[in-house]
């Protein structure tokens, strides 16, 4: 069983398509996600990162379901699951892991039950216990045996962020959606986890979406990286671009935080915390923007498509795609 | 453990009775060479009443219909409390709104003007006793349930369900009712003892069933004969210490069920 590995991907190679994904809440007064796409390949490793709030975990939830999508479309392996109603079958393909691995498990159940629940509920052929125990023993709890009857309140946050993982992988998913899948463990844990994780995606094929603020681990783990700002993808590309020579003053600003990267002169962002419910005008970065507070927008001239002209995604190198006027024109001005 | 010998021993007790002892003996026919208000000796173990009837033979009969009450009114008390709760709970929206003012509406009113307008107008049997209390003490049960399976629905673990493909019957199946069974034996055991207490209060008010021995109409019979002031104590003591037994045995049976129940709190 362990020998799978993820096949029938659709046409164009994409495991999961995101087309000009929204989610509304408060009857459509908020937009938590606001007209992002994404797609993400077979093995391939997408980091979502950006601060709490900008709707980064409530993308990943309308992608396996939990979420109901007010516009936009969902494929996964080139079949819609948009809308409020996903197909079962499918459901099986999307698997999640959880930030707090404590709360994701129910107290009563056993450490059996949590890994066969998906078995059952989705039919899986095959000798149940031999599969449990594959799936954990797969996931790092050795000998599976010794975990099996076992409770939630009696494993460590590691083992049960495994057992998570081990029923996620149980299911033989194609994407694996993670939600800040470190942040709950220790830091002497957390290598660990990420390793396992990165195993499924060489010795299975599968794909993973993980959210994360943690830069660190989005250069860690990740093959691109999609910053996101205020229910909005601001800035995409590969690991090394995004995070080695981001465009983004978003970007720049997250970056210029992290104690290890050097070269990056401290950017504190000012201003009031972005809320969803009033989404500033024209660039929603533009009030806490430094090219704009710096004055320098205005000095080179376009200041005002800064404060009055929404944009989108624009490509800036390859697959690197920003979405910034301060960027769009310097590129346009360098040609 | 002792609680549970102490409610075997009670039901057990209840169940046998017809056949260790003889109903006859109540009949004045045959009590009628019997001495009246005599204090407990050999002969009479708890002595016996203005009518000379056997104290002990009462409580053993009185024992048959409170537990019985208990039982049947807990019973139906939690299972509309349940239904109500888990649906109104777990659904929300209109469905929620609609329960939930019914079982306001019922909540407000009054318990004890209903149950003896209730236990008057309908005929006096058991049945009516179990009826009106259901009636009267559902709402609470059901409000208590609805908050628990508000709170167990929002759980992380239920979302994983959900993102597991998992249907609403597997839901609450397998994930909320379970983790809402200790509110519901909580409130089970506390019925039972409520129902008891209730059965005895209708009873002394004369609200029973006149044809049946209750521990609480014989603490009625025990107030006409005004026991008290003559010092009869053996009339009163008796059924008192019974209700008391059997409502302490339930709460902390109550108590250690849900120890058993959660893997959190078994001891190993």
């Amino acid at each position: 069983m362990w020998g799978w590995r993820v096949s029938d991907p659709s046409p164009n190679g994409n495991v999961v398509e995101l087309t000009n994904v929204q989610v509304q809440f408060n009857g459509g007064r908020v937009r938590a996600v606001d007209t992002v796409s994404l797609e993400v390949g077979r093995s391939e490793v997408v980091a979502l990162v950006g601060e709490s709030g900008c709707g980064k975990t409530t993308l990943i939830r309308s992608i396996i379901g939990l979420e109901p999508l007010a516009h936009g479309s969902i494929t996964v392996l080139g079949q819609e699951v948009g809308g409020r109603r996903g197909l079962r079958s499918l459901r099986r393909r999307v698997q999640m892991i959880f930030q707090d691995p404590t709360g994701a498990l129910n107290p009563r159940h056993s450490i059996y039950e949590a890994v066969a629940e998906g078995l059952r509920i989705h039919k899986v052929k095959g000798h149940e216990p031999t599969l449990v125990a594959g799936a954990l023993s797969s996931a790092g709890l050795r000998p599976a045996e010794r975990y099996l009857r076992r409770f939630p309140h009696e494993l460590s946050g590691g083992q049960r962020q495994r057992v998570l993982i081990a029923a996620a992988m149980a299911l033989q998913p194609a994407l694996l959606l993670a939600d800040e899948p470190v942040a709950s463990l220790d830091a002497s844990i957390r290598g660990e986890i990420l390793a396992l994780m990165r195993s499924f995606v060489d010795s299975h094929g599968v794909s993973i979406i993980a959210v994360t603020h943690d830069l660190g681990l989005a250069w860690n783990i990740a093959d691109r990286v999609a910053v996101m700002y205020l229910g909005r993808i601001v800035e995409v590309g590969p690991t090394e671009e995004v995070l080695g020579a981001p465009k983004h003053p978003y970007t720049r600003a997250l970056l210029s935080v992290v104690p290890e990267v050097a070269g990056l002169e401290q950017q504190i962002l000012t201003g009031e915390t972005p809320d969803p419910s009033r989404v500033p005008s024209g660039c929603r970065f533009h009030p806490r923007c430094p090219v704009v507070a710096s004055g320098e927008a205005d000095r080179l001239g376009f200041g005002d498509r800064c404060r009055g002209v929404d944009l989108e995604l624009e490509p800036e190198v390859g697959d690197h795609r920003v979405a910034c006027h301060a960027v769009a024109i310097s590129a346009t001005a360098g040609q | 453990m002792a609680s549970l010998v102490l409610l075997i021993g009670f039901v057990i007790l209840a169940i046998i009775t017809p056949w260790i002892t003889d109903r006859a003996d109540f009949n004045a026919i045959n009590t009628g060479d019997n001495p009246t208000n005599h204090p407990p000796d050999g002969d009479y173990l708890l002595g016996t009443d203005r009518y000379g009837r056997s104290v002990a033979l009462q409580l053993m009969w009185g024992a048959r219909v409170s537990l019985f009450v208990g039982f049947a009114a807990t019973v139906l008390t939690i299972v509309i409390g349940v239904l109500i709760g888990l649906t109104a709970g777990f659904f929300g929206g209109w469905i929620d709104s609609v329960l939930m003012r019914i079982t306001d509406w019922f909540l407000v009113i009054p318990f004890l003007p209903t149950a003896i307008v209730l236990a008057a107008v309908l005929e006096r049997s058991l049945w009516t006793i179990v009826m009106v209390i259901g009636i009267t003490s559902w709402p609470s049960s059901a409000r208590l349930i609805r908050s628990q399976v508000l709170s167990v629905r929002e759980r992380l673990y239920v979302d994983r369900a959900r993102a597991l493909g998992a249907g609403r019957l597997h839901i609450v199946g397998r994930h909320i009712l379970p983790n809402v069974t200790p509110l519901i034996l909580a409130s089970a055991t506390l019925a039972v003892p409520i129902s008891i207490l209730t059965e005895t209060t209708l009873s002394f008010l004369g609200l029973g069933d006149p044809t049946e021995i209750s521990w609480g109409g014989m603490l009625d019979q025990a107030q006409q004969s005004s026991a008290v002031t003559s010092g009869h104590w053996w009339y009163y003591l008796p059924p008192g210490v019974a209700i008391m037994l059997v409502v302490l045995a339930f709460t902390i049976f109550g108590r250690a069920l849900e120890e058993v129940l959660d893997p959190r709190l078994r001891k190993r």
